[in-house]
């Protein structure tokens, strides 16, 4: 019902009219959200607290009101958190503290250990895909919403399989467990769920499924990268953390660093939908121009300014570990790049009021400059980020 | 007209187009600067590039982009550009933050693309109550402007949206300055007006004169400091071009200890440096310093960079390998050093370049593994926990090894990198020596076979018998009678010419090995009959070297070696060895037989005056790109007029919220004014 309301009625950020009361809006179900994070927060420091340090505490109570902010702003976000946390427990408790019984229990080996559940989300992602595209071919609602369902199951899976790769690094040893967020492979996965979820929330947020078909072919491609890179490289093996990267700043700057690329990548295939549209291709399928313009620009806006919080951490970072926070690195310098590209962009739109299919265009290549940034640095040009290499 | 130009310039440079322009360059230039490795020892440079265009790209400063002056100075046009976009804006953007445009004319209201108006069922004062009402509660600051026949409503929220464009904007001009504070750039001044000069880094550091010695007073540096165990040091190296300056430390850093640890595979898990750090104030402080952890003491930042060795102490066996070299002496040397070492008349230099204590390999799967899964099977074996793969590595630590570099007479160097330990390979034993001409190439290696004890010796007899000029006829002799041995004294023409044919092939393999009896084989025999020729060769010389090693036992008084296949094996490696040693380059073997490790530590020492410049700059870049992107700025007028009510908004930006937030307010409005008098809103 509350997903009904909200995706028939918009509602934008900023102020809305009864600013005052919207603590006393809150349903019984916003408090039991709630109420479960906390328990939620207390179960692990109960469980866990042992082997996490002062910062572990710190980033686990942050994440409850985080999490209740993002809960209760976006209401499916829920169910979706239920079912993350109910399939890493059930995951865990499977292992029984013993990596062989990922060979051993059906329902880890063909479900929920982590290698699984990634190739169950890599499944679920090309369903997608292929559902949102018929949806779009056929003009079917049915279509779509499964498209939905199976994106929803997507991230889900993939959310739970690092969540687990991470229980599983201390399986290997305690000395190796880390977040699994260190190496090409892990990121990848990464970059696909951030996508998929910032694609579900405008999908919400401007009651359109019809730009699902375009966002979930990036993600596709990803995830076919990912498979390769699995398949030919064996770089799912989780390896353990060089010194370079054993910081608690690598827990901040990488997830940050791909809700950036996550955006980017989204804005890129609106801003194809868009000149598709423009030039009358699928322009009675797809939703007007005008919204589409808008999804551009806010999926540009969000990228940005975690593209900058994430440069700044990670000259923060490198200030540590390197000894200081900027040496043109070739990483460090197309990053640069990438915030040039999109400070231009940001400055082009909102001060000289560019609008239309220019903007889209530099949209489109912004993700070329993305990629290279994200890929192409590593794969031709050697430096200091050599530990994402192909 | 001067005050026009003047007039023209602000213009430009604080344009918008100037800045964008001005960035697009930078990225370019960046891109540059990415795809050139930058600052390499300019002999790279000149080998990649050739002698014509080398010297041009120097006078572009390709090699070093990110300090050449052209860069610089457009980073410096881009800070004098943002910061007279910040001054043009800055009284407009007050005005704007300030003024509640409350002398708004109804005529221009009724311009607006958003507005509405409708007939409110009250009068003007119950209205304008309500209204003041809403818009308190809605989160907007208003100021009320009575005119003759209406009152006007203008209100505003999210005015603080513009600050953020000060906030963002001055943020650009303090991380690029704090930047410049940390960069080349004060060293390039103190060079250009302190008379200092960078030198050539192969001198003792006592002798690098004045000129090229910075004072502990200098604001920003970062430079290198090598600090062997139990040494201690207090300048750091700084790399200027192609040389270096001394930066003077306010203190001295001794190190007690470095550390390195491994994870169970062998990849490095801990960088660390035990360090004691005292200064001119008689403190003396202990400190770990590791990768991540670095330490902070008078202003100065010590990282941990790199480690070298810091000349570990080795022991040599001297093997002969050559005519007229001994069996075997001792000698002993330390990484670094550079030791003279006589092989029968020629004069040799060693140069000990290199020591590791560890070495972890992949030394492959000891059975042959199974034929690789397909289809199904495969995609099985990816199912599952992340910790395991398919193809299982074997890493193993293979001991110490060093490198060494052996100097002729003429100055011409080889290089060679020997193991220490032996190491197994199917089964058997060996040490393994690796030789390459020059750095371009990868090491080849000599395996010296292990006999029965576990020992060297034997092969080491064996090569001086077979490759001894002396004992050849001695040797073909003892081979001819044993295979003649039970057969009539007729047959002596045949000993004899079997007798001249070991002979031969001896002296053919003392040449060089197996390939000089190859190149015999093909010069000789018909295409047709080369196998059987080959095959009848290494017969030969086998049966040599196994008189060989009967010569050996012999002498030592020992028994005859039992003909079994581990010995036939340890024959044939015996001899593949033999061959191999005749392009070993070296005429002895040098094995290490036991070593004092002493290691070193490179850590970096940095003064950075602008890090809490950019720091500062960071934050307030965020504040101001959040408080740019989502604080929205919206204008709402409601003029009230007896017989009709208006409504006008106006926003900065032009996006499709301003439309949702318009008819929201509108809806809001319209409930309130049509709501009859007498009902409290």
């Amino acid at each position: 019902m509350e997903l009904a309301r909200t995706s028939h009625q918009p509602q934008p950020g900023g102020a809305s009219p009864r600013s005052g009361d919207w603590l006393r809006s809150l349903g019984l179900g916003d408090w039991l959200y709630a109420a479960a994070l906390v328990l939620g927060a207390f179960f692990a420091l109960q469980q866990y607290g042992a082997s996490m340090d002062v910062y572990d505490k710190g980033i686990l109570l942050l994440h409850v009101p985080i999490l209740m902010a993002v809960g209760w702003h976006w209401k499916a976000f829920r169910p979706f958190l239920a079912a993350v946390a109910a399939v890493s427990l059930a995951s865990i408790a499977l292992y029984q503290g013993e990596l062989a019984r990922a060979e051993q229990s059906f329902l880890l080996k063909y479900l929920i250990s982590s290698q699984t559940a990634i190739m169950w989300m890599s499944a679920l992602v090309f369903m997608a895909t292929a559902a949102y595209w018929l949806g779009l071919a056929l003009r079917s609602d049915f279509a779509e919403r499964t498209g939905n369902v199976l994106t929803w199951a997507a991230v889900t899976m993939g959310t739970s399989g690092l969540f687990v790769r991470w229980y599983e690094s201390y399986l290997i040893g305690p000395d190796i467990g880390h977040i699994p967020i260190s190496n090409l492979y892990e990121v990848f996965v990464l970059f696909s769920l951030l996508t998929a979820l910032l694609y579900l929330y405008y999908e919400l947020r401007y009651g359109t499924r019809r730009l699902g078909a375009f966002v979930l072919t990036v993600i596709s491609a990803a995830v076919g990268f990912l498979l390769w890179y699995t398949f030919t490289r064996e770089a799912h093996q989780i390896q353990p953390l060089i010194p370079a990267l054993q910081s608690y700043w690598m827990k901040v700057h990488v997830p940050t660093n791909f809700i950036g690329y996550g955006a980017f990548a989204l804005s890129a295939m609106v801003g194809s939908a868009y000149l598709l549209a423009e030039r009358g291709v699928l322009a009675s399928r797809l939703p007007p121009l005008r919204v589409l313009e808008d999804v551009m620009y806010k999926a540009i806006a969000i990228g940005f300014a975690f593209f900058t919080i994430a440069t700044i951490l990670g000259a923060l970072w490198a200030a540590e570990a390197w000894g200081t926070y900027w040496q043109w690195d070739p990483k460090e310098t197309w990053a640069l790049i990438v915030w040039l590209n999109y400070a231009a962009w940001l400055h082009m739109r909102l001060t000289k009021g560019l609008r239309g299919s220019m903007l889209a265009w530099w949209a489109v290549v912004g993700l070329v400059v993305v990629t290279f940034a994200f890929l192409g640095v590593n794969m031709f040009l050697s430096g200091l980020h050599s530990y994402g290499s192909l | 007209m001067q005050r026009g130009t003047a007039r023209a310039l602000f213009e430009l440079l604080s344009s918008m187009r100037f800045a964008i322009s001005l960035l697009t360059i930078l990225a370019i230039a960046s891109v540059v600067g990415t795809v050139v490795k930058q600052n390499e020892p300019f002999n790279a440079y000149l080998n990649q590039f050739g002698p014509f265009w080398f010297p041009v790209f120097e006078k572009l400063g390709i090699y070093s982009v990110y300090n050449a002056s052209w860069f610089l100075v457009i980073l410096a046009f881009l800070v004098v550009s943002t910061s007279l976009c910040i001054i043009r804006q800055t009284r407009p953007m007050l005005r704007e933050m300030r003024s509640f445009r409350e002398h708004a004319r109804e005529a221009s209201l009724r311009q607006f693309s958003h507005q509405a108006s409708m007939v409110p069922a009250s009068g003007v004062t119950v209205s304008l109550d309500r209204a003041r009402a809403y818009l308190a509660r809605s989160g907007f600051r208003f100021r009320a402007s009575e005119r003759e026949d209406h009152v006007l409503l203008a209100a505003k929220q999210g005015s603080a949206g513009r600050a953020g464009y000060f906030l963002a904007h001055g943020a650009i001009v303090l991380i690029c300055v704090g930047g410049l504070l940390d960069g080349d750039l004060p060293l390039k001044l103190q060079m250009a007006t302190g008379g200092k000069q960078a030198t050539s880094g192969n001198q003792l550091i006592a002798d690098i004169p004045a000129s090229a010695r910075l004072g502990t007073g200098n604001p920003s540096f970062r430079g290198n400091v090598f600090i062997p165990e139990g040494r201690s040091a207090s300048t750091a190296v700084l790399n200027v071009g192609d040389g270096i300056l001394l930066q003077e430390l306010p203190f001295s850093i001794s190190l007690k200890r470095f550390h390195i640890d491994h994870y169970e595979n062998g990849m490095p898990k801990r960088f660390a440096s035990d360090i004691l750090i005292t200064d001119d104030s008689g403190k003396a402080l202990e400190r770990t310093i590791e990768v991540n952890k670095p330490f902070e003491y008078r202003g100065i930042t010590l990282y941990q960079s790199s480690f070298e060795d810091g000349g570990s102490v080795l022991s040599l066996a001297v093997h002969g390998l050559a005519h007229g070299v001994p069996r075997l002496t001792t000698m002993q040397g330390a990484v670094g050093d550079t030791v003279p070492l006589l092989a029968g008349n020629a004069r040799y230099t060693l140069e000990l370049t290199q020591f590791r204590a560890f070495n972890v390999e992949d030394m492959g799967t000891a059975k042959d593994n199974d034929a690789p899964a397909s289809g199904m099977a495969r995609f099985e074996q990816h199912l599952g926990s992340g910790a395991k793969s398919p193809t299982q590595k074997n890493l193993r630590n293979i001991g110490p090894s060093y490198t060494f570099k052996l100097r002729d007479e003429a100055g011409q160097a080889r290089e060679f990198n020997n193991y220490m330990m032996p190491i197994e390979q199917q089964g058997r034993w060996y040490l393994y020596s690796g030789t390459r001409d020059s750095q371009a190439e990868a090491f080849r290696y000599m395996r010296i076979p292990l006999d029965a004890e576990g020992k060297a010796e034997t092969w080491f007899a064996l090569h001086d018998i077979v490759f001894d000029p002396a004992l050849r006829a001695q040797l073909a002799q003892r081979v001819a009678a044993r295979s003649a041995a039970g057969t009539s004294a007729a047959d002596n023409g045949m000993r004899d010419r079997l007798t001249q044919t070991v002979e031969h092939t001896l002296t053919l393999f003392a040449d060089r090995g197996y390939e000089s009896i190859g190149r015999f084989i093909e010069a000789t025999v018909p295409a047709a009959e080369r196998e059987r020729a080959a095959d009848v060769f290494v017969k030969i010389m086998q049966g040599a070297v196994w008189e060989a090693w009967l010569m050996t036992r012999e002498r030592s008084g020992q028994a005859a070696p039992a003909l079994d296949e581990n010995n036939a094996v340890f024959l044939r490696d015996s001899i593949a060895a033999l061959s191999d040693s005749l392009f070993y380059g070296a005429p002895v073997y040098l094995q290490l037989t036991a070593y004092d490790e002493r290691q070193a530590t490179v850590l970096q020492a940095t003064r950075s005056p602008g890090k809490a410049l950019v720091f500062l700059g960071s934050l307030l870049l965020v504040l101001g790109v959040f408080a740019m992107l989502y604080i929205r700025e919206r204008r709402l007028f409601v003029l009230i007029k007896p017989n009709e009510v208006l409504m006008a908004m106006s926003s900065n930006r032009k996006a499709i919220d301003v439309d949702e937030t318009f008819q929201r307010h509108v809806d809001g409005l319209r409930e309130l004014f049509a709501a009859p008098e007498n009902r409290p809103t």
